[in-house]
């Protein structure tokens, strides 16, 4: 027991992470069980589109959840891990999909065995400066002088582009959730109106983040179906509208709310729970829409059908990858040096005219 | 030594390649085949054999070209893996007939994978077929004939490249042929480069 105790606390989990994580995975397992059921079933009076849908999903974010779970129990490395391999699987459908040309071969090759590792590296030794800036500068840098030297100039910015584009959204973007793990944190306590350091796992910041975005995407599917009326862009996708944007984003606020009140997993105050829960899933459903939009441009459905038979990563992850950045630069700025933040904050209203 | 690296083989070269495969209106067995596929890439080879179920790679013999497998320690190392028959392109003579070599090779148990364009094309485009296949299905006509169509391998290593991207690609093995009784050399050719396209179509229909 005592052995099972000492590897437990240094795991990422404690207590009220670990009683979120059997919550998580109940739920989805409860979801899981009822999907199979519904699709056993005869089926007249429902939507058998729907309910593959929901299988589909249901089924992904409980092996994601898995796979977490038993990752975080064994430390921040393997969850990094973790994440890398799933970027690197999303960075190949997503190249897969893009027409790239002969010239643009071996920039690839270093795409795949060079910036990815590197990036996924850097997080892993919490090199802050370094991997905020190696993808975004570097590496865009690095591929158009690459695929220059190939001689192939046709459509040359369009592929640059393209390649800069996944490289960013399925590394880039994704590599901060693991991120998150390694932030210092501070808490205001809300009695003395101090900031005081923050002694919960990181572990909890992760898993809330994740949550919320399935909560996020969960409610905007639910909100399109019963009270859509006004379509975003119907060119993009036919289902998705404004009522299912801002409802989820109210809704994701007020599970974020209730699950800080309940089980206080992240250094958030209520409010800030609520506040970072709807900003989450706002970027979560621009994620979805513009992989959406991509998928449209290129004539496919979905990435899982664009090779037969492959799982399509990147159609569970594109929300996860729009709001991991901005999750992890707003905690990290609010609550990692909370005096610095107000010091900017101060600075920032003073130039305001009135 | 041998039982160790060929499914570490095998296993890298489905990782690289990332191939689905997909059986369409025929099932694995381990009766004496002859899986025809269009070329496009040097890993073609290596992959529709790794992609084949356990049992059936260490019988199942690809056959691929001498100057390509034979260039270096680690080619031969390779291919010397995955039991390939080596062909060599330039000395094609009556008395030493690639096509009485294979089936020499393969005897009563083992399978072949060929690909009858006898080179890649570098635009994707597939070639006419060269003859050995009918030859071959002329003097085995007890042999399967299966239609394998390949795609998105050329992207993972093209022409003249020695590192490959990882990306994802697709296999789609179709029902049997057989030559059929009095069929001519051009017809038996096209119906079964046809049966390729056919499966190429279907696979951009569905997707």
């Amino acid at each position: 027991m005592p052995l099972l105790q000492s590897w437990f606390d240094r795991s990422l989990l404690d207590g009220k992470t670990l009683i979120l994580l059997v919550a998580i995975l109940l739920v989805l397992g409860i979801c899981w069980i009822g999907s199979r059921l519904l699709r056993r079933q005869p089926a007249a009076n429902l939507d058998a589109a729907i309910i593959r849908t929901f299988d589909n999903r249901v089924s992904a974010w409980l092996m994601i959840c898995l796979l977490l779970a038993v990752t975080m129990m064994f430390g921040q490395i393997l969850t990094v891990v973790f994440f890398f391999f799933v970027s690197f699987w999303a960075l190949r459908e997503f190249i897969t999909m893009t027409p790239t040309r002969r010239g643009d071969h071996r920039t690839l090759f270093w795409v795949f065995f060079l910036f990815t590792p590197l990036q996924y590296v850097m997080v892993a030794l919490d090199k802050y400066q370094l991997y905020t800036i190696v993808i975004p500068v570097y590496a865009s840098l690095f591929i158009p002088g690459r695929i220059a030297m190939t001689g192939d100039t046709k459509r040359f910015l369009e592929r640059i582009a393209k390649i800069q584009f996944g490289l960013l959204i399925c590394v880039y973007a994704l590599s901060h959730a693991p991120a998150l793990l390694y932030l210092k944190l501070h808490r205001l306590n809300l009695t003395t109106y101090e900031w005081e350091e923050w002694d919960g796992k990181p572990a909890g910041v992760l898993l809330f983040f994740v949550v919320m975005v399935q909560v996020s995407d969960t409610l905007h599917f639910a909100w399109d179906r019963l009270f859509g009326k006004h379509v975003i862009a119907p060119t993009v996708n036919s289902t998705r509208t404004w009522e299912g944007i801002i409802g989820a984003a109210v809704g994701t606020a007020v599970a974020g709310m209730l699950i800080q009140l309940l089980l206080p997993v992240t250094p958030f105050t209520w409010y800030g729970a609520g506040i970072m829960a709807a900003l989450i899933s706002v970027m979560a459903s621009s994620g979805s829409m513009t992989m959406s939009a991509i998928k449209r441009d290129r004539g496919v459905k979905d990435y899982g059908t664009l090779v037969q038979g492959h799982a399509g990563v990147l159609d569970r992850i594109d929300s996860v990858c729009f709001a991991a950045p901005i999750f992890f630069h707003v905690t990290r700025f609010f609550l990692e040096r909370p005096e610095k933040a107000a010091e900017v904050t101060r600075e920032l209203t003073s130039l305001l005219p009135f | 030594m041998k039982s160790l690296s060929v499914p570490v083989l095998a296993g890298l070269a489905k990782f690289f390649s990332g191939a689905t495969v997909r059986w369409v209106g025929c099932e694995p067995d381990s009766c004496q085949r002859v899986y025809f596929a269009n070329h496009t890439s040097h890993l073609d080879a290596l992959v529709l054999w790794a992609s084949l179920p356990k049992q059936l790679r260490s019988i199942t013999r690809p056959v691929a070209a001498k100057d390509y497998w034979d260039g270096g320690p680690v080619r031969r190392y390779v291919s010397s893996l995955f039991n390939v028959i080596l062909i060599d392109r330039k000395q094609v003579k009556a008395h030493n007939s690639p096509i009485d070599m294979m089936i020499r090779e393969i005897g009563s148990r083992d399978s072949l994978i060929v690909f009858p364009e006898g080179s890649r094309n570098p635009t994707g485009e597939m070639r006419d077929f060269k003859s050995g296949m009918y030859y071959l299905a002329k003097k085995r006509p007890d042999l399967e004939f299966m239609p394998v169509y390949i795609d998105n391998l050329n992207r993972v290593m093209p022409k003249g490249e020695f590192l490959p991207v990882p990306l994802l690609s697709c296999i789609t093995i179709g029902p049997p042929m057989w030559l059929e009784t009095g069929e001519r050399k051009q017809q038996f050719l096209s119906r079964a480069r046809a049966e390729i396209v056919k499966l190429k179509e279907q696979d951009s229909n569905e997707a």
